[in-house]
Order: C-alpha cells, then sequence, then structure tokens
C-alpha cells in the first residue's frame, strides 16, 4: 500500500532522509520508530503530499506522490504532529468542514461526523468548541478529522505525544480498530512501547535511514533472548551460583546481589532445582525479556 | 477517480473556507472589536478632535477630509492584520497541512479567507461611517458615485488582502505576521495625502507620497463623496487594484503550493 524506495531529502543541506527503503502492507499497522531528528516527520510530510522529496520514489497505493499528488491525497488522511483542529469550531463543525473539502455532500458528511464522534467517545461534547476539549479529547477529534476522508492509507504523526497515559490507552484502542475498515496505517513514535503495542510491522530509523525493520518481536530478538536474575540471600556464594549458572548460559554477570545469565526461559525450572541442589539460597527470581528499549538502544548504538 | 476541480469546485472550496472563517470572526468577538470598531472610532476621534485644529487643509474642512482618509487606512490595516495573522496561524498549527493534504482546490483556502475579510472590512467601513457622520462629515456626491467609492475601496481592500496573503504565508508565527504586516503599512499609508497635504513633505517623501496608490484611492474617495470628478485618481487606483491583485495573488498561491515547512 505504501512504498518507499532509495528517498532523499536535505533541508539546506541537512540531510534528514538519506536513502530511505519502506514497504506497508495494506490493511496493516506499521510504526516508524526513531529518536527527534530521524526524519520521521519528513517521511510522513512526503507522503502526504506536503513536501517534495530530492529524490527516490514513494508512492501511495500505486500512485507517485510527486507526479499525481492529487489522486493520493484522494487516498489518504493525515493526523499530524500538531493538533490541527480549529479552536473555534466545534467538534461537528470540524469534523464536517474537512468532509466537505473532501468532497462529500453536506448529508454525508454530518452522517460519517456524528459517526466518528460517537466512535471516539466525542458524541457528548460535540456541539462544544473544540478550544474546550482537554488535550486527549482533541487529539481524538484530529484522529477523528484525519478519518473524514475514509482514507485507504492513514498516516498519524507522533499520535500519542504529550498525552497522559489514560488518554494513550484510549486512542491507542481507537487506532488498533482501524485495520478492521481495510485503513493502512503508517505511524510515527519516540515510544517503544506505542510501537509494540500498535504495529505489527515496526521500521527502526536513524538519520535518515532504515537501519532494521521487523515485527516487534524479530527486534527484541535482535537484542538477544530471555535472561535469568537471580538475588542471591548470601552474595559470597557468587562464585558457587556464577558456576551453577554458567551451565545455562554464556558468561553470567554479577552485579551487587544479582547474577544475570541468557537463558532459554524452559530452563529456568532445571535452574532453580541446580541452585537447590548445589545449596544456594535465593530471595528473588525474575526472567527478563528484552523489550523494544533494548532493541533500539542495541540498533542505534545506545545513543539516544 | 476524476480530478472535482474547475470553477465550480473552486468556488465551492472556497465558500466552505470563507465559511469557516466567518465563524471564526463571530466567535473571536475580541479581535472583531478590536479591529473592526474600537480602533477606527479611536482614530476617528483622535484625529478629528486632537490634530484637526493644528492640520489646515485646502478648503478648510479637516473633517470632509479626514473620513475618507480614516476610511481607507483602517481597511488595510484590518484586512493586513487580519489575513496574514490568521494564515501564519493556520500554517503553524499545522490546520494548513491538512487543508493541503485534501484534495481541494489550494487557491481557495486563500481566497475564501479573504473574502470573509472583505466581509469584516465591510463591517468597519458601516461603524467609521456612523462615526464620521457623528463628527460632522457629510456626502454631498450622488448616490451613484458614494456607491461607487465604497465598491472601489473594499476592492482595494481586497487587493491588499492579497499582499497580506503572501505576508503571512512567509511568516513562521502570527507574532512574526502581525510585526511584518505592519511594519510596511503604517509608513504607507501616512506617507500620502491621507492626513497631511503632500505639498509639505519633502521632495523624495513628497514624489512617494503623490505616486502611492493609498494617495489615489483616498483623492478618488474625497471627489466622489463630495460631487467632485476624481479625474486620473479614479483609474490610478482601479489600475493599482488589479495590478496588486493579479501580481500577489500568483505569489500567495505559489507560495502556498510550494512551502514546505
Amino acid at each position: 500500500m505504501i512504498r518507499v524506495e532509495n528517498l532523499r531529502k536535505a533541508y539546506r543541506g541537512v540531510v534528514a532522509l538519506d536513502g530511505l527503503d519502506l514497504d506497508v502492507a495494506e490493511g496493516s499497522i506499521a510504526a516508524l520508530l526513531g529518536p527527534n531528528g530521524a526524519g520521521k516527520s519528513t517521511l510522513i510530510r512526503i507522503l502526504a503530499t506536503l513536501l517534495r522529496p530530492d529524490s527516490g520514489r514513494a508512492e501511495v497505493g500505486g500512485r507517485s506522490v510527486t507526479a499525481q499528488p492529487y489522486q493520493v491525497r484522494a487516498l489518504i488522511g493525515l493526523t499530524g504532529q500538531f493538533t490541527a483542529v480549529d479552536d473555534l469550531l466545534t467538534g461537528h463543525e470540524n469534523l464536517v468542514l474537512v468532509g466537505r473539502l473532501y468532497r462529500l455532500s453536506g448529508k454525508e458528511a454530518h452522517r460519517l461526523a456524528d459517526e466518528l464522534l460517537g466512535a471516539f467517545e466525542l458524541g457528548g461534547v460535540a456541539g462544544r468548541r473544540a478550544g474546550t476539549y482537554s488535550g486527549g479529547m482533541r487529539r481524538r477529534l484530529d484522529l477523528a478529522a484525519g478519518l473524514m476522508t475514509r482514507p485507504r492509507a492513514l498516516f498519524l504523526d507522533e499520535p500519542t505525544t504529550g498525552l497522559d497515559p489514560r488518554s494513550r490507552r484510549t486512542l491507542w484502542s481507537a487506532i488498533r480498530r482501524l485495520p478492521e475498515q481495510g485503513t493502512t496505517i503508517l505511524l510515527t513514535t519516540q515510544y517503544l512501547e506505542e510501537a509494540d503495542r500498535l504495529a505489527s510491522a515496526v521500521t527502526v530509523i536513524d538519520r535518515g535511514r532504515a537501519i532494521a525493520t521487523g515485527t516487534p518481536e524479530q527486534l527484541k530478538a535482535r537484542a538477544g533472548g530471555a535472561r535469568a536474575e537471580v538475588v542471591l540471600a548470601d552474595p559470597r556464594q557468587a562464585p558457587t551460583a556464577t558456576e551453577v549458572m554458567s551451565r545455562y548460559g554464556a558468561r553470567p554477570t554479577l552485579e551487587g546481589e544479582t547474577v544475570t545469565v541468557p537463558v532459554a526461559e524452559s530452563a529456568l525450572p532445571d535452574l532453580l532445582r541446580d541452585l537447590d541442589t548445589a545449596g544456594v539460597p535465593i530471595t528473588g527470581l525474575a526472567l527478563r525479556r528484552p523489550t523494544l528499549d533494548d532493541a533500539f538502544l542495541a540498533l542505534t548504538g545506545g545513543d539516544s | 477517480m476524476n480530478r472535482l476541480t474547475g470553477p465550480r469546485w473552486w468556488l465551492r472550496d472556497a465558500w466552505l473556507m470563507a465559511g469557516r472563517n466567518s465563524r471564526r470572526i463571530v466567535r473571536a468577538p475580541g479581535l472583531l472589536l478590536m479591529y473592526a470598531l474600537i480602533q477606527p472610532v479611536v482614530f476617528i476621534l483622535l484625529f478629528a478632535y486632537v490634530f484637526g485644529g493644528a492640520i489646515k487643509v485646502p478648503g478648510g474642512d479637516y473633517v470632509q477630509a479626514l473620513i475618507p482618509a480614516v476610511f481607507v487606512q483602517m481597511i488595510l490595516f484590518s484586512s493586513i492584520g487580519a489575513v496574514a495573522v490568521g494564515l501564519a496561524e493556520d500554517m503553524s498549527r499545522g490546520v494548513m497541512d491538512r487543508f493541503r493534504s485534501l484534495p481541494m482546490t489550494r487557491s481557495s483556502v486563500l481566497l475564501g479567507r479573504i473574502a470573509s475579510e472583505v466581509l469584516r472590512s465591510a463591517i468597519t467601513l458601516a461603524v467609521m461611517l456612523g462615526c464620521g457622520l457623528l463628527v460632522g462629515f457629510r456626502f454631498h456626491g450622488s448616490p451613484g458615485l458614494i456607491a461607487a467609492g465604497f465598491g472601489l475601496l473594499l476592492a482595494f481592500g481586497f487587493a491588499f488582502s492579497w499582499v497580506a496573503a503572501w505576508i503571512g504565508l512567509m511568516a513562521r508565527s502570527g507574532e512574526a505576521a502581525q510585526g511584518l504586516g505592519l511594519v510596511w503599512v503604517l509608513p504607507f499609508t501616512f506617507v500620502s495625502s491621507a492626513f497631511v497635504p503632500t505639498a509639505t513633505m519633502p521632495g523624495p517623501v513628497r514624489a512617494f507620497a503623490d505616486h502611492s496608490p493609498v494617495t489615489a484611492m483616498i483623492d478618488t474617495l474625497r471627489a466622489w463623496f463630495s460631487g467632485r470628478d476624481a479625474g486620473d485618481a479614479a483609474l490610478v487606483t482601479a489600475v493599482w487594484t488589479l495590478a496588486l491583485t493579479a501580481v500577489f495573488m500568483t505569489l500567495a498561491v505559489l507560495r502556498l503550493r510550494r512551502t514546505s515547512s
């Protein structure tokens, strides 16, 4: 649905996109993960026909964003980094305006606006000015505005930046439902948790290049497998514990009273029994799975 | 899919944008009061009662000469302030990005905003007219010429709105647009026949004032509102109006198409 090949863009000599490649399958949610200045917003702006790339190809629904921008605009919805709602218009008026500019009839625009306001739990405040909304409500209204075009591809640029955890969760569940209606979603985020929760494919970008692509699970695997963390009752037994644990994984590390070793998750009961047999009492045991954070730090060289 | 463009859609989009903007004008009464009502009234009272005694004009009646000048100045202030600031705010808030990502005609964003500002200008004019009549201003011309004067004035404001639109699209924020918009319009309106005869100005300043479109517009109104023939001034004003509209409409639309930040 969205295809990007060797895309380049520089602003006055500062490189924003440096040969980026990306492929997003129809009906999926893809996340672009990267630190500030990685080029995420530049890519979204190019795909939304707001910005021309210097070179490379970018297509949405098989249409080129540079050669057929008008056709691309008919396919997309955009919820940008800044909440683009008009504070002096009501929630309902905001949506109807976008719908009518998308060439819907008045009746159709009103119907769709009501439907979306309901779906985003804004039905009760539809007649109030958007300026009176909370941050989370404004963001949901903004997302609804992006959907007034019934887009086949929806771009979300940092959709939950600045929201409190509860609003973030509400927005996440709204976003997760969108592919059911056949919408393909490309979102950018700095939050690894967000990519993990929403996306089936994650592309990590850094300095304008894709440095890794895969499912969240695949990316986590690149940060190494699971690790067992054993908290010793008596730190003096660390050498014995380390010896036992080295049978399960390479190079156990000791930090304070905690010994950590990479393990296969299924080996945990055996490890526990062996420690017991060797007479090493423990006060804590944890199985730590790698997070996208670990993957991200590993991929970007810890420089985020 | 069909390209839904062409004049009909262009006008429909502009109509929608004008509707949005008119709602904004009505719902932000502070702005409307400030630009459309208080500022012009303050100017009329200030000039009529503070400076009026000290400034002598040919023909003698300062109020008769003053009111058309304040009309022109206020129309420029209000259209430049509102259009430039409004567009710059839409740009910086991402609202413009949303419009630009829709399959609408992009120039309608500008046309709609400016059309609604003509409406605001008409309100401003009505208020100024009332205030002018109170301080002693009187029409002496034929109703046709008076109506033509107001029509030309609104067209003149429309032309300068395109200058303002271009400035607003160049500016990075509403505050910057406010500054950029007013920094030239203030001297531009004062260096004219508005408040003192141009004959009192030093050479180069006088040359500028004599050839300023503001002078032509003011001279036309003064003539038409007192039943005199405006001579070349009316034609000069009309030519300026058309030329400014054509040039700055083109510049603003090009700017909106290619703008990237």
